[in-house]
């Protein structure tokens, strides 16, 4: 194992963070905010309480959710995307690294940003609402598997990619929709039968059912069924990304 | 001596498109290698298989006894690659970037070593710049203090010196020679044959995805490379005597100069009967020198099977 090369990676990608703070960070905070403020003010003046809890705080787990998936497929795709677009990849391509440690380097940062993301996003919220989170620890465990698979989603993306709109036309036309309609903003037990039994077809379902039943003890999904579509979206992401280095699918020809 | 890379029966095909052709080259420890050829001849490609950049079809490649694929940590952490191409980072800095390549490929930290490689390219008071505000010559710089970064035993320089200024291309020769000296295997690929022909301890000539000839520079030029004798006549001549016919020479410069091509290799010259011949035929010259073939003649006679 070259744990140089996985600390190389790792401090490269993070001082892009730095170096893009606004961006990286600045930017989702202001914008869930904005979620917050509106959905939370225009909706929440109609609806009190779902399951229980304020509209306000029902809705603070899926906010993160959707900062935390948008922001790891971006941050990992660019990170891969970049070197493919810039050429620079010829480096990482000879260099005595194996895929363990071109997915330990770029996937862990790009969901050590998304997990410092996801945690400035709660306290944001902590300003608008009285939040009590039920398991602290599950949810700390949710928040670093989703943001694991869905950095590892990213990466896949931009090897994939081979033109800036393909890098764009998965997060907007795929990741977003999901995630709305995904139960981040309603429970879907408010949807009538037919649309439940849809939306069960929908995988983000899942991951804002189990991360907030870390917050709340409620959820759509029994939160083991939830674990488990984490667990083998992660698997699966993991498989493909080993694929892609054995193969050398879009990056060694 | 055990080469430290050696290329057996290695094939590439694209398609139906074969760029390298069952390639056998030994490159020695210690040496400056200059790989010649024209654009698409496979060079790259060549130097892409070694490094693991690209996919070798069929044969195979071992890096001081270890295979480049099996064994690719102790092939691919012994080597450096500077690329044809530009390929540089925007936003980041020559430090950093360096500090990024050693770490890449397995070497801890080592801030004097990074200042070592940036003074020795001229780059250390560019050092926190970030790289889009330097020059194209700097950027090739900076390519290079990469590939030194983690103190490679084998270095490939892939067109080290396309676009860069002349005294530049000086300092990047005093540092390949610096590199040699210091135990450093470079491969160099070139379109200056000058370059190859003042730094290269041997040449390999490919063309067409096939290695023509590889053979010590100065052998190659010596074996391959003509001699001529230029003598410039005191008086015009229209028509050479019959007596000079077995000379084989050549009548130019309206009638004032002639050429005549020898072999060093061979006993006698001809020099001392031409001269004489000359005499008795009547003809005197007030000037003569000699000059032997540069390497871009012998790469281009080659490349074009002249020779």
């Amino acid at each position: 194992m070259n744990f140089h090369a996985i600390r190389a990676i790792y401090r490269t990608e993070m001082a892009r963070m730095m170096r893009t703070v606004v961006q990286s960070i600045v930017a989702p905070v202001l914008s869930t905010s904005l979620y917050f403020v509106v959905f939370g003010s225009a909706i929440g003046s109609r609806i009190t309480e779902i399951d229980g809890v304020g509209y306000g705080a029902f809705i603070v787990p899926g906010l993160i959710m959707l900062a935390i998936m948008t922001e790891s497929i971006s941050n990992s795709s660019f990170a891969i995307y970049f070197p493919k677009f810039t050429g620079t990849i010829f480096e990482l391509l000879s260099a005595p690294v194996s895929f363990v440690e071109v997915v330990i380097g770029y996937v862990g940062a790009a969901a050590s940003k998304s997990v410092v993301i996801g945690m400035i996003i709660l306290a944001t919220a902590g300003l608008f609402v009285d939040l009590h989170i039920a398991h602290p620890l599950v949810m700390l465990l949710f928040l670093v598997l989703i943001s694991v698979s869905f950095s590892l989603f990213g990466f896949i993306l931009g090897v994939w990619a081979d033109g800036w709109e393909k890098l764009t036309i998965v997060p907007v036309l795929v990741i977003m929709p999901l995630t709305f309609l995904g139960g981040t903003f309603y429970s879907i037990s408010m949807l009538p039968p037919v649309w439940q039994t849809i939306s069960l077809f929908n995988p983000v379902v899942y991951l804002v059912s189990g991360f907030r039943w870390a917050f709340f003890e409620n959820s759509d999904v029994a939160v083991a069924v939830s674990f488990a579509m984490v667990m083998a979206f992660l698997l699966v992401c993991l498989f493909v990304v080993y694929w892609i280095f054995k193969t050398g699918y879009k990056i060694r020809c | 001596m055990q080469p430290i890379i050696s290329v057996s029966g290695l094939n590439k095909t694209y398609g139906d498109f074969q760029a390298l052709r069952n390639i056998d080259l030994q490159i020695n420890r210690g040496e400056i290698f200059g790989l010649l050829g024209p654009n698409g001849a496979g060079k790259t490609t060549l130097i892409n298989i070694i490094c693991g950049i690209v996919k070798k079809s069929s044969g195979t490649v071992t890096v001081d006894g270890f295979d480049n694929v099996e064994n690719f940590r102790e092939t691919r952490s012994r080597i450096g690659l500077v690329p044809q191409e530009l390929p540089t980072e925007t936003f980041e800095t020559p430090y950093d970037v360096c500090r990024f390549s050693r770490g890449l490929f397995g070497k801890p930290d080592n801030p004097a070593h990074i200042e070592k490689v940036l003074r020795s390219l001229s780059l250390w008071d560019k050092k926190n710049n970030k790289i889009m505000t330097l020059s194209g010559g700097m950027k090739r710089r900076v390519l290079i203090c990469k590939a030194l970064a983690h103190e490679p035993e084998i270095l490939f320089l892939d067109e080290p010196t396309a676009g860069v200024d002349v005294e530049l291309r000086q300092d990047m020769w005093n540092v390949v020679q610096a590199l040699r000296e210091s135990g450093v295997t470079v491969i160099l690929t070139t379109h200056y044959i000058e370059e190859a022909e003042q730094l290269a301890d041997r040449i390999g000539v490919i063309n067409h995805g096939e290695v023509i000839i590889v053979q010590e520079k100065t052998r190659l030029m010596k074996e391959l490379g003509k001699k001529q004798l230029v003598l410039h006549l005191s008086e015009s001549v229209s028509v050479l005597p019959s007596s000079l016919e077995n000379y084989q020479l050549e009548l130019g410069g309206d009638g004032l100069e002639l050429t005549y091509h020898y072999d060093t290799q061979r006993d006698r010259t001809g020099i001392t009967a031409l001269l004489s011949d000359l005499h008795a035929a009547g003809i005197k010259f007030n000037d003569l020198h000699t000059s032997q073939s540069s390497l871009e003649e012998i790469f281009v006679g080659l490349v074009n099977k002249k020779i």
